[in-house]
């Protein structure tokens, strides 16, 4: 017994050595020398998700094998909420999980629960609605310009909210939305989206105790759990709210709300979701991190195949009640290339849920700065930063060098071929500067500072509250 | 003619009762329109739990599936590394409803024997003595009344900080549940074993007083008996808490069983979420009634005093 326990240990030292040996060699030289990767040291492992179309990509690599095929058991299970998803994993009781992008980051960097924790994978694009309340609807319609065929025209921007708002206020009425957590792409859509109409939706201030968000702010943003949001809407303690699929199409197909805006619209191809598991999990255990994260990149993929061609299976699976469970036609409004804004209006978008098409699973250092400049903007971080301390930050957090380890490995063994990632050869972490905001401001990750003084309502350099 | 009235009485009216019962939950159910649709009747539950165990069916299917596949790979990686030890690992699937169901009444039936443990003996004492009578009854008549909601949290952290191990026998959640159930159900089984001891017969007080009987003996012989069918009443109030505490628990932290089966299917939000729910509710109500009975048969098997467990 003893033997075999001693056997087993100077293994895994062994496997430990090996996988340390190739990260450190895919880090230093990616070559495309063929260097055999390790058998996982931990198979159990216990993933969690949030109910949304978007943790596609777990379940995806759980029934159809992928997973497995990495030799890794996984238990996929839901979450109640984002907080409770981030404690399971900070503790342990979770090895991995589908998170918000802010996820990590504000973790890093110690705002909300402070921990070490990584992301080899970021899940997928866009996917976000901004839904409001039938009634804050038929007050904005009035505002927005109509197309020959008497449709609205798209993207509608929050120049169309900003009288309702102002008449709430008038009337001294607080004009209230939900978003999903502090540090998620929502709040910071949203945000986006209502300051570039001229509303302003409220400072952070974490050093003066102040973490309500509210500052100064003409819409009050709160925190509601995804799949509460329609019947939060509904009840009326929310006059509308930003969340990913399907509980903006849930809202059109009960008759609660009206989505106005994709985050498509609001920045084209926007990152999203990413696969979050700690720091010290991927030291200790490197040759599962890059098996997982081999596992999900397949499934991205696969999700993405011939156009979409797999989606409707897809469908089929997350509507199971184990995944996101709503009904087929809910989730396969947004999933199959259309989205559906006021009843019966259903528009072609292709790309509301990207999972690998344009690199969406490289986890880009600017897409974490762009969290960090969002973060500063709002007050969450309080004071100036240097455009290094972007730098570093999203180097601690990102991990494109674990994804490339697995990537390559992919194709050396020929499950996946060099041109499924041709682009990421010589990648340095940074896009293009980004177009297509809703408010044409053009996004640079590698000037931060410069980006944050762009913007007419927000922190700028040198301010403090 | 009072065979006839005996069959009526045992058998027609509850009949009766339960068919008035499901006409009028179908005339309400047919009239209330959620954004759900609409609220479900009893076609509609039944039609789910025929869904549920063909779900459950499915499952057992693909679990097998999971283990031949699991043997092959493990088989195909001792052809490529023979000092490799094979382990078979727990299906990873998504538990049915069914499989909810054992979850739950495994944790409830050990919470309460949990409960049992620390209240019978608690009670005795307490009964016995009037100075520990006085010393705890307040800290009882506090607790008494706290709901399962406000311990979980407090269970929940503490067992986080302390029930820290690299392999644990039980899964944190079943403690967390088992735990609140606990708390919940200790009480009704103090006060009533300690008010079985109290209102003892004092002749059979005297007797034991008489025949000086060692106080060991005196619990065992006199004590217990005398205050068995007490103890029951207790512990049948108990289980009947413990069930609905469990329910309660499951639901709000998300541990597996019946509550989190409830829970997310009002996340999931679909089409079949309430009739599901709504079979949901109907199972824990019949397994509720069914601790109940087997409760009140123990009592009838153990109890000289049959009247006390007549209901």
């Amino acid at each position: 017994m003893l033997k075999i326990r001693l056997k087993k240990k100077c293994k895994k030292l062994y496997h430990a050595a090996i996988a340390s040996i190739c990260i450190s060699g895919a880090l230093v030289t990616s070559t495309l020398q063929a260097t055999e990767l390790g058998y996982p040291e931990k198979e159990e492992l216990k993933f969690g998700f949030i109910k949304l179309t978007d943790m596609a990509p777990i379940a995806i690599a759980y029934e159809k094998g992928f997973f497995e095929d990495e030799g890794l058991y996984v238990t996929i299970e839901s979450q109640a909420n984002w907080k409770v998803l981030l404690d399971g994993v900070i503790d342990g009781r979770l090895d991995g999980a589908h998170m918000l992008a802010g996820q990590p980051i504000a973790a890093t960097i110690g705002y909300g629960t402070k921990a070490d924790i990584i992301t080899p994978f970021s899940m997928d694009l866009n996917g976000n609605a901004i839904t409001v309340s039938n009634e804050v609807w038929k007050q904005m319609k009035v505002n927005i310009p109509k197309q020959a065929d008497g449709r609205p025209v798209h993207p509608i921007k929050a120049d169309a909210l900003k009288p309702v708002v102002n008449k709430f206020l008038n009337e001294g009425k607080p004009f209230k939305m939900g978003m999903v957590f502090p540090v998620s792409t929502h709040n910071y859509e949203l945000r986006y989206w209502l300051a570039a109409g001229g509303i302003h939706p409220g400072f952070y201030a974490p050093h003066k105790g102040d973490t309500s968000g509210q500052i100064d702010a003409q819409a009050l943003l709160s925190v509601t759990p995804p799949p509460q949001m329609p019947s939060t809407l509904e009840a009326g303690t929310i006059h509308g709210y930003c969340v990913g699929e399907p509980w903006n199409q849930q809202a059109v197909f009960k008759g609660i709300g009206v989505p106005v805006v994709t985050d498509y619209e609001i920045w084209k191809n926007n990152p999203e979701k990413v696969f979050g598991i700690t720091k010290d999990f991927a030291e200790k255990y490197p040759n599962t991190t890059i098996r997982l994260t081999r596992a999900l990149i397949r499934a991205a993929k696969w999700l993405d195949d011939n156009n979409n061609a797999n989606r409707p299976e897809a469908v089929k699976i997350l509507s199971q009640s184990n995944y996101v469970g709503a009904d087929y036609k809910v989730i396969a409004n947004s999933m199959t290339g259309t989205f559906e804004y006021e009843k019966g209006d259903v528009r072609s978008l292709p790309d509301f849920n990207v999972f690998f098409r344009y690199n969406a699973t490289y986890p880009y250092y600017s897409d974490a700065i762009w969290y960090l400049t969002q973060m500063r903007r709002w007050g969450q971080i309080s004071d100036d930063k240097p455009d290094s301390w972007y730098k570093d930050i999203a180097a601690k957090v990102y991990r494109p060098d674990i994804y490339m380890a697995a990537a390559q490995s992919l194709i050396d063994e020929k499950i996946m071929s060099k041109s499924d990632f041709s682009d990421l050869v010589d990648e340095d972490g940074f896009r293009a500067p980004q177009k297509h905001f809703i408010d044409n401001i053009v996004y640079d990750g590698k000037t931060p500072n410069a980006y944050i003084n762009k913007f007419n309502i927000g922190l700028k350099d040198g301010d403090k509250l | 003619m009072p065979f006839l009235l005996k069959q009526a009485q045992t058998f027609i009216l509850p009949m009766a009762g339960i068919c008035c019962f499901l006409l009028l939950w179908s005339l309400t159910a047919s009239n209330i329109e959620t954004s759900l649709g609409k609220f479900p009747g009893p076609s509609a539950v039944a039609t789910q739990m025929v869904n549920l165990v063909n779900e459950h069916n499915a499952e057992r299917k693909k679990e097998d599936a999971f283990y031949i596949r699991q043997d092959e790979r493990n088989k195909a990686r001792m052809i490529k590394d023979p000092t490799y030890q094979p382990k078979v690992r727990m299906y990873t699937g998504k538990e049915t409803f069914l499989d909810q169901i054992i979850t739950s009444l495994i944790t409830v039936l050990s919470g309460f024997l949990v409960a049992a443990i620390i209240a019978i003996p608690l009670g005795i004492a307490i009964g016995l003595s009037k100075n520990l009578n006085r010393a705890i009854n307040p800290i009882i008549q506090i607790f008494k009344p706290v709901s399962p909601l406000a311990w979980l949290p407090l269970v929940t952290m503490v067992v986080s900080a302390v029930y820290v191990s690299p392999d644990p026998m039980f899964a944190k959640s079943f403690v967390n549940s088992l735990i609140t159930v606990t708390l919940c159900s200790l009480w009704p089984m103090v006060i009533n074993t300690s008010f079985g001891v109290v209102s003892m017969n004092q002749d059979w007080v005297n007797v034991s007083k008489v025949l000086s009987l060692p106080k060991l003996v005196h619990i065992q012989k006199i004590v217990l008996p005398a205050s068995v069918p007490a103890i029951f009443t207790g512990m049948r109030m108990s289980l009947g808490i413990a069930w609905m505490v469990l329910i309660a628990a499951e639901m709000l932290a998300q541990n597996p069983g019946l509550g989190k089966f409830v829970w997310d299917e009002f996340q999931n939000g679909s089409s079949q979420s309430l009739s599901r729910i709504m079979t949901a509710v109907i199972v824990i109500g019949l397994i509720g009634y069914m601790l109940d009975r087997t409760m009140l048969q123990l009592q009838r098997m153990l109890s000289w005093d049959k009247s006390s467990a007549q209901l």
